[in-house]
């Protein structure tokens, strides 16, 4: 429908909308976080929960202690390989559809500790990352960036057809293989499937 | 019975109204969870896994049954409670109201009085109330 007959509508009082347009409104503004910290990135992530950040404008103030009820994983510090396992079965665990935010540097790429044999050299190796946030720590308004980017991709989704929610999806994959701690390494490195090992080129 | 007859005695009955309100208060009930049932079947089909199926969700590794079994010692303790919690709730209500009562409530006061007496020499003699 075009926008500007819907607002031609709205100031004569009659609202209209799309099934897809309710929908996703719903899912943008109840957006429930995992009640989960990895490291100084969670205290800038409490502090957003708090008053003068404010995270509850977004309706996303609920965080959840349990997986089963939370739809949002904020990856928020580093995430050791001691930790990676544990972080993508609690992600598996979480019910469809379900969103990440690598939230701060070593979330996204190991950060000051890339060279660190024990660090994940970025989460989104073994799972779907939707937001990248940069910043060591990143600020509590790079977070809340972070939401409303969130909320606008949703907000982008439609019900049916290509890029549709994954829960919707039938085919989309559910599951992502949980790493073990190898001799050396975590077994696999990477889920292939998820994140495409980069190929060196030397000339 | 003429059919008249037949509902104008349906509609006078006493119970008529308690009838249409516990259909009403069920259906309000049950609606809502109707709804939401057909909304997650067609809006958020499931897509379980077997590690989301998993009975814990603390992010290490389930083990075991959710259906255990747990130790029958903790019985000891319910009946301790009986008698040293319970009691006193039903107590003070029979201090407060002693002088009217009749014997037979005194009687079967006193019966369950002597019947939590008997678990706690029961306990007592099972050496539940020595420790340290």
């Amino acid at each position: 429908m075009d926008d500007g007959l819907k607002i031609e509508l709205g100031k004569q009082g009659v609202f209209v909308t799309t099934l897809s347009e309710l929908y996703n409104w719903g899912r943008r503004n109840s957006i429930w976080p995992m009640q989960f910290g990895l490291a100084c990135c969670a205290i800038e992530m409490i502090a957003t929960t708090m008053a003068r950040y404010d995270l509850a404008r977004f309706g996303a103030e609920v965080f959840r202690p349990s997986p089963r009820q939370a739809d949002l994983m904020i990856i928020s510090g580093t995430v050791t390989k001691k930790m990676a396992p544990q972080v993508v079965r609690l992600y598996n665990q979480m019910a469809e559809p379900r969103y990440v935010i690598a939230m701060g540097a070593c979330a996204i790429s190991g950060g000051p500790f890339k060279q660190g044999y024990n660090v994940l050299k970025g989460i989104d190796r073994y799972i779907p990352v939707d937001v990248h946030i940069p910043g060591c720590p990143p600020r509590p308004e790079a977070l809340l960036h972070a939401f409303i980017t969130l909320q606008k991709r949703i907000d982008a989704q439609h019900l049916t057809g290509e890029g549709r929610p994954r829960h919707l999806d039938a085919a989309a994959q559910g599951e992502f293989p949980v790493p073990v701690q190898g001799e050396h390494d975590l077994e696999p490195t990477s889920n292939p499937g998820v994140w495409p090992v980069p190929i060196t080129i030397r000339s | 019975m003429l059919e008249k007859d037949f509902h104008s005695g349906m509609v006078t009955s006493p119970y008529f109204s308690l009838a249409v309100l516990f259909v009403v208060a069920l259906g309000f009930g049950l609606t809502p969870l109707a709804l939401a049932w057909l909304w997650a079947r067609v809006f958020s089909p499931a897509k379980p896994n077997t590690v989301k199926n998993a009975i814990y969700e603390c992010g290490l590794e389930s083990r075991g049954d959710a259906w255990i079994q747990f130790r029958s010692a903790y019985y000891l303790y319910a009946i301790i409670f009986l008698i040293f919690d319970v009691e006193a709730v039903f107590l003070l209500p029979f201090a407060v109201a002693f002088t009217g009562l009749g014997s037979a409530a005194c009687v079967s006061m006193l019966v369950f009085v002597l019947m939590l007496i008997e678990g706690l020499a029961w306990a007592w003699a099972k050496g539940v109330l020595t420790w340290a």
